[in-house]
């Protein structure tokens, strides 16, 4: 059977499914927010990506629990570490079966080999598929997994070492991400004549697998029956691909869907009074700040830097920007993550006392730019709102300001450049739960000129960070954690503004289903009433 | 006829390069690289980013660039898009037909209600119908989109109920693309209940997008009619005693028409527009929220080659047009 007639085929016996039948098969609808790049999650870097391929149709070693950034055993069930940090062997589960779809039919388990493909076609330029799909590996590269894994050893069927060039604690976290979901092996031989279909086609061994999927419309799965874990409660799951949400709430009022993602915050009032929604809410893993460039006059001097952050009316950024959905941040990591120092006194909201703090490290007629980013995210609603509040905060204590803008790219490019003037309004959602992820990729000395947008190489703070890399006790890690959240503060290259609580309405009919703090979308376990 | 088709075949070659110039060009003026647009927050490496570069091919000479793409679009191959990976052109073929289908049937109701509102307006000026009428084009023709389509489904399928939100289709069908004509592909499917459904799903969407046409089809029907209806013509029809339908219906209408085909010809690039912002309210499928989501990525080849595609398109229609004057109207047969 061809490739397009079996999927046909799968598809008919999946439209029978779910509209005959004497017993109700339970369809769940996700209003989602845009079409996959594809289905390979290796090769993407969106959250919409992700929610339509590794989150249903793949397994990592190591998940998160749903709704939490906790690490429990998957595809490993279990692993230990060396003495000096550098090796990692992984115990496979035994019996995870590869979905059987109309266009492969696996003849093994998953097993070792599956393990070794998955990251060898990212870091190994010369395995076949290593250029398929013009393979780019965004993700893999970013966490710097080219120059960190040595080798991958195959033990046994069931047992892989990961050999490191240097010890790094935030490892395992690092393989629950997406990109370091499991592919197989077999299926990637059977189709050396057509690769591109592997990436389009998925065969994984998550929860539902794929039946069909039409770009800009829908995506339609079935529950794998044969999932490790247990069979969803629910037996179909469809994508309707709405990209704009007031529509998106339209179809969630209509019934067309259970769950909705990425409301407008002005319509989550409305929501929370209908009596068919549920709006769910939860802090979100991210953090809204503004980075000074410390490389420059008067910024380089943390009083000044301090005395600005005191200008700051925090609460009235919230309630404008975020129309009262997000806290004041203090830290630059979210209260939800571990290691979050909360014994951390935030600068108070003093103009006076920062005026006279500038005015004692003579700093008078100040006038400074303030970029605001032209797009919107969650830890940032409304940037050009927010830089205007900056801006009349700022102005009370004798600092003018010019507030600028560019696309995006430009922004993101320029607002990198070690000579860039004045403070950028930026912000992070975290990829992993790790503090690493914060801290190291957006306040490390490594990351001036990229990712630091402050371009803060401070020693003390920079000490602390690569020794809780390389160090696997969490304890040890927490109190190093802790300790450099006191540097930053007393150093203050941010300005911290706020952690954004996400909101999520969904029909109530759906049961059991959680907001994912790293902004998946996540229906396994869900239930329909 | 033949060499007529010919010369005007012939005008459109310097069209089509100019097109690809400006596709091409234009795009990489605008400022944003589609690198550090995946890259976003994250950023990326100097040396990532040079990889990255010459893997897309972006540190050629940008003339040199011009030329590799010029080269591969004459062999048929208009690229790779930068975020899916995916050929152009299988993208753009996937989406079109849902494009086409809602333009159409945007143009038939646009047509099917703008010409008889224009007649009459004419054959009732200065009466409150005609009034009404003009009144009614102008607010269509100044409605914006967006506002329009959320403002129907918020009556139709939100409060009413009457109509499905968005989408192609009711979640409950899966029909397989044969055509990637909804309407046609659920007719040759044995979906009870498939057809309407695509139908009701039709209602809205084309009813948006065939406003702002509706309004100037029905507004330039008008004025055209009071023209021939002055015409020497037309009085000697009445004084010969024709009948009041067949002196409007088809001596005076069948003059009216070539202004108005002019216009319905100049329309299908406005539809393309409207598609842009009616495709991203009702989750349609089609090219025009393909385009916009390709420009805000600076995913070159995908802008590139949908707008050389659609320009090709919307060049083949005029050139339909303009061969359907002859057929309305023998006199300018005569003088091409």
């Amino acid at each position: 059977m061809s490739l397009k007639k079996s999927l046909l085929f799968g598809t008919s016996l999946f439209a029978a499914a779910v509209v005959a039948g004497p017993v109700m098969a339970k369809t769940l609808v996700y209003c989602s927010e845009g079409s996959p790049e594809g289905f390979t999650p290796s090769l993407y870097t969106t959250g919409t990506t992700f929610d339509a391929s590794s989150i249903p149709v793949y397994n990592r070693l190591v998940e998160f629990v749903p709704g939490t950034t906790d690490i429990v055993p998957a595809l490993a069930e279990s692993w230990e570490v060396s003495e000096d940090g550098k090796e990692y062997t992984f115990h496979l589960r035994q019996g995870v079966k590869f979905h059987t779809t109309s266009w492969f039919t696996p003849t093994r388990d998953f097993n070792a080999d599956d393990v070794i493909f998955s990251f060898d076609r990212q870091g190994n330029p010369q395995n076949p598929y290593h250029n398929v799909s013009g393979g780019t590996y965004e993700y893999y590269n970013a966490m710097d997994l080219p120059t960190l894994i040595d080798s991958i050893e195959k033990i046994d069927d069931y047992t892989v070492k990961f050999i490191l060039t240097r010890p790094e604690s935030p490892m395992i976290a690092n393989l629950a991400m997406d990109f370091a979901s499991i592919q197989s092996a077999e299926y990637a031989d059977a189709m050396m004549n057509n690769k591109n279909a592997f990436d389009q086609q998925p065969v994984g061994t998550g929860p539902f697998q794929l039946v069909a999927y039409r770009r800009d419309a829908q995506i339609r799965y079935t529950a794998n029956p044969d999932y490790w874990d247990g069979k969803a409660p629910i037996d179909n799951l469809i994508f309707a691909i709405t990209p704009d949400a007031s529509v998106r709430y339209q179809k969630l009022v209509a019934g067309e869907c259970h769950v909705m993602a990425f409301p407008n915050p002005a319509d989550l009032e409305e929501m929370s009074r209908d009596p068919n929604i549920t709006l769910l809410q939860q802090e979100g893993l991210n953090v809204g700040y503004m980075a000074y460039n410390t490389t420059q006059t008067p910024f380089d001097n943390p009083k000044v830097r301090t005395a600005l952050n005191m200008a700051i009316n925090k609460q009235a950024i919230i309630d404008a920007v975020f129309q009262g959905e997000g806290q004041v941040a203090k830290n630059p990591i979210p209260p939800t993550m571990w290691s979050y120092n909360n014994e951390v006194v935030d600068d108070p909201y003093d103009p006076d006392a920062a005026r006279t703090m500038l005015e004692e490290e003579g700093v008078t007629n100040l006038s400074m730019k303030i970029w605001a980013m032209p797009v919107q995210r969650p830890y940032n609603p409304n940037a050009r709102r927010m830089a205007e509040i900056i801006q009349a905060d700022f102005a009370r204590v004798g600092v003018d300001v010019d507030i600028i803008t560019y696309e995006w790219g430009e922004y993101l490019q320029r607002s990198s450049d070690p000579n860039r003037d004045g403070a950028a309004l930026f912000g992070w959602t975290g990829d992993n739960g790790d503090p690493d992820n914060f801290l190291g990729v957006l306040l490390s000395c490594e990351g001036v000129g990229g990712a630091n947008r402050a371009q803060w190489c401070n020693e003390e703070f920079d000490n602390l960070i690569e020794q809780a890399r390389q160090s696997s006790d969490v304890d040890e890690r927490t109190r190093l954690y802790e300790e450099a959240q006191v540097i930053f503060k007393r150093e203050a290259p941010w300005a911290t503004i706020a952690h954004s609580i996400v909101s999520e309405p969904i029909s109530v009919r759906v049961e059991n289903y959680k907001i994912d703090p790293l902004g998946k979308h996540n229906f396994y376990g869900v239930d329909l009433n | 006829m033949l060499r007529l088709i010919l010369k005007k075949l012939g005008l459109l070659i310097p069209t089509f390069i100019g097109v690809t110039l400006t596709s091409f060009f234009f795009i990489r003026l605008l400022p944003g690289d589609p690198i550090l647009l995946l890259a976003g927050e994250r950023g990326v490496s100097p040396e990532r980013y040079n990889e990255l570069m010459i893997q897309f091919g972006y540190n050629d000479p940008i003339w040199q660039q011009y030329l590799t793409y010029l080269g591969n679009l004459f062999q048929g191959d208009l690229g790779a898009s930068i975020v899916t990976k995916q050929p152009v052109l299988q993208e753009f073929m996937t989406l079109f037909p849902a494009t086409v289908e809602l333009g159409v049937c945007a143009m038939l109701f646009a047509v099917i209600v703008g010409l008889p509102a224009g007649i009459i307006a004419a054959v009732k000026r200065g009466k409150t119908l005609d009034h009404t009428v003009m009144t009614t084009a102008l607010a269509g023709y100044s409605m914006p989109i967006f506002w329009w389509g959320l403002l129907l489904i918020i009556l139709f399928s939100g409060m009413l109920g009457w109509t499905p939100v968005s989408g192609r289709i009711s979640f409950m069908y899966w029909i397989e693309p044969v055509t990637g004509f909804m309407l046609i592909d659920t007719l040759l499917s044995d979906e009870p209940g498939a057809f309407g459904s695509a139908v009701s799903h039709l209602i809205l969407p084309t009813i948006v997008l065939g406003t702002i046409p509706l309004a100037v089809i029905a507004r330039q029907t008008r004025s055209a009619m009071l023209e021939v209806l002055d015409e020497d013509y037309v009085r000697t029809a009445r004084a010969k005693g024709l009948s009041n339908f067949r002196v409007i219906g088809i001596h005076a209408l069948r003059n009216a028409l070539i202004p108005v085909i002019t216009i319905i010809g100049l329309q299908i690039g406005v539809l393309f527009a409207g598609a842009i912002l009616t495709e991203s309210i009702f989750s349609w499928p089609g090219v025009g929220k393909w385009m916009v989501d390709s420009i805000f990525r600076r995913d070159y080849p995908v802008v590139q080659g949908g707008l050389l595609m659609i320009a090709v398109i919307v060049m083949i229609v005029n050139l339909i047009v303009d061969l359907m004057y002859g057929l309305i109207n023998p006199k300018i047969r005569h003088t091409e």
